[in-house]
């Protein structure tokens, strides 16, 4: 691997640039393999590169469909942040807060994690109370978040409207310091990169179209756009496709698949330093290192594997970003798009091993898992490696729709992003 | 915006609606299946709507997920 660095980029600078070479390489697939990640969003090729890097596994291969990070990873609008109610969620998100503070420098790929800020708002005195429940929740597991007055909501940004005279008005809101954005084109690209170094293969156009299972009822191979492929070990990574996956093994979801969509301003000046979200109004929006407001809208009310959606959502959250920030009102839209995102009936992820023996499944991040892609794929490499959750993914399960373990969290702030 | 057609009303606007679920769910399984379980089909979907700021009836109908277009009936009925 070409090591990054500020030599190296001096170097090249003074050769005209052509010394570069490509990040990855482009494998033919081999016929067997000792595991194979399907979907090369972030969350499949950061599994990968666990399984190499701490489990010692490097005969294996991530199968993309598309292209790397075509999927959710490369639509998101890249908020990262830990501050979920409920202990299983908390200790979940933080530990992927955890990797992302060491992650340029784990990867030597700048994925350009900004802590910069992220700030829920409340409008309604439920909003309050819940804003200063996740707190107090929060603090009693180590993930920081604290309560501002909307005076001190505007300080920390400018641009916010705190006028008594909103149809919603900012009553307070509770800040994350360590949360904020990442790049996220650069995670899925690092991950990539730092995987093939380990000899991880990456293999791109390549749909997964059928899982074989021997006579035991274990996987055996998968049949891909580009040939059979043996292998005891699948970790489906597929986002909004997981169903249709899973239901190659015979596998049943707990999962219906939206349209999520998200739009970006003209780029201007900076203007916005730190990222806002309300759940009540329904908006959220941070300002890209290109100068572009970024800002993410509802998912549509039905499932839909469309990849875009309808014109009235996008609407709602800009009704709702005007009244917040007048000053934005007279900006032009540049992009609007669509990614399909896979949810769960609590709103919580599955991290998990599955009924079939060896078909392990890391699914159900719906509209918030860009923040998770560091955390969650280490923990589903070190389910996949020992054929055992780790204490932090263990409640994460399929089972806990049979068992009525469920975690919350759509119940606790109805919007997770 | 999907226009949808009312089987009292006619086509009107999505906003008009609200979705109701899969038009069919297993109830002979576990309550699991009934409860949390989705086909989650890439292609033709059985569907409730109401016409929740119209005439407030239920019905079923058809939908290709993939280009959202309603399909011609039959539906089995909800
Ligand atoms: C508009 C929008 C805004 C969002 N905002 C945020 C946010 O602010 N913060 C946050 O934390 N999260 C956010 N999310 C959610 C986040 O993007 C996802 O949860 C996360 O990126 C999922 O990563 P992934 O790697 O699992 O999925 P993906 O990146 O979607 O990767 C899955 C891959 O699997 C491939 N695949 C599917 N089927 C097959 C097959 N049969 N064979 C081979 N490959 C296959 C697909 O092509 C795809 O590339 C947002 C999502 C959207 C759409
Ligand atoms: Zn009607």
């Amino acid at each position: 691997m070409q090591r990054f660095s500020a030599w190296t980029l001096l170097r090249e600078a003074f050769g005209g640039h052509r010394g570069w070479r490509p990040q990855w390489r482009a494998p033919e697939p081999k016929p067997a393999y000792d595991a194979v990640i399907i979907g090369g969003g972030g969350h499949g090729l950061a599994t990968a590169y666990y399984l190499a890097s701490e489990h010692g596994l490097r005969n294996i291969a991530v199968l993309e469909r598309g292209w790397l990070g075509g999927g959710n990873t490369g639509r998101n609008t890249t908020i990262i942040r830990s501050n979920y109610l409920f202990d299983e969620s908390a200790a979940l998100y933080d530990h992927s807060v955890k990797l992302w503070e060491g992650l340029s420098q784990a990867l030597n790929y700048n994925v350009m994690f900004s802590q910069r800020g992220v700030m829920l708002l409340a409008h309604t005195l439920h909003d309050v109370h819940s804003a200063k429940r996740h707190i107090h929740a929060n603090r009693l597991n180590g993930v920081d978040n604290e309560w501002l007055t909307p005076a001190q909501a505007k300080a920390f940004c400018p641009p916010l409207n705190i006028a008594a005279n909103m149809r919603y008005p900012v009553l307070g809101a509770a800040l994350q310091r360590r949360g904020g954005v990442a790049r996220h084109d650069a995670v899925a690209w690092g991950f990539a990169r730092a995987a093939d170094a380990l000899g991880v293969d990456i293999i791109q156009n390549c749909a997964v179209t059928a899982i074989r299972r021997d006579a035991s009822g274990a996987v055996s191979a998968v049949e891909t756009t580009r040939g059979d492929i043996r292998t005891r070990k699948i970790g489906v990574a597929a986002a909004g496709h997981t169903s249709l996956v899973m239901a190659m093994a015979g596998v049943r979801m707990p999962l219906e698949s939206y349209p999520l969509q998200a739009l970006v301003s003209e780029p201007v000046k900076p203007v916005f330093p730190c990222v806002v979200m309300s759940n009540t109004v329904h908006a959220y929006i941070s300002q890209s290192d290109k100068g572009e407001l970024v800002i993410g809208a509802g998912t549509d009310a039905y499932p839909s594997y469309s990849q875009r959606g309808g014109l009235q959502v996008n609407m709602h959250t800009l009704d709702a970003i005007c009244e917040l920030f007048p000053a934005f009102r007279r900006l032009r839209m540049l992009r609007n798009w669509g990614g399909i995102v896979d949810v769960t009936p609590d709103r919580s992820p599955i991290i998990a091993r599955t009924a079939v023996p060896g078909l392990y499944v890391n699914c159900g991040w719906g509209t918030g898992g860009f923040k998770a892609t560091p955390g969650a794929a280490h923990l589903f490499a070190w389910t996949m490696a020992q054929d055992a959750p780790h204490p932090i993914n263990a409640p994460f399960t399929i089972e806990r729709f049979r068992d009525g373990r469920l975690i919350d969290e759509n119940a606790a702030a109805a919007v997770v992003h | 915006m999907l226009l949808i057609h009312c089987p009292w009303c006619g086509p009107r606007a999505e906003i008009e609606f609200s979705y109701a679920g899969p038009a069919q769910l297993r109830r002979d399984g576990a309550l699991e299946d009934l409860l949390y379980l989705r086909d989650n089909p890439k292609g033709r979907h059985e569907e409730r709507w109401r016409h929740a700021h119209g005439c407030g009836q239920f019905f079923a109908t058809a939908r290709d997920t993939v280009s959202d277009f309603f399909l011609p009936p039959p539906v089995a009925k909800p």
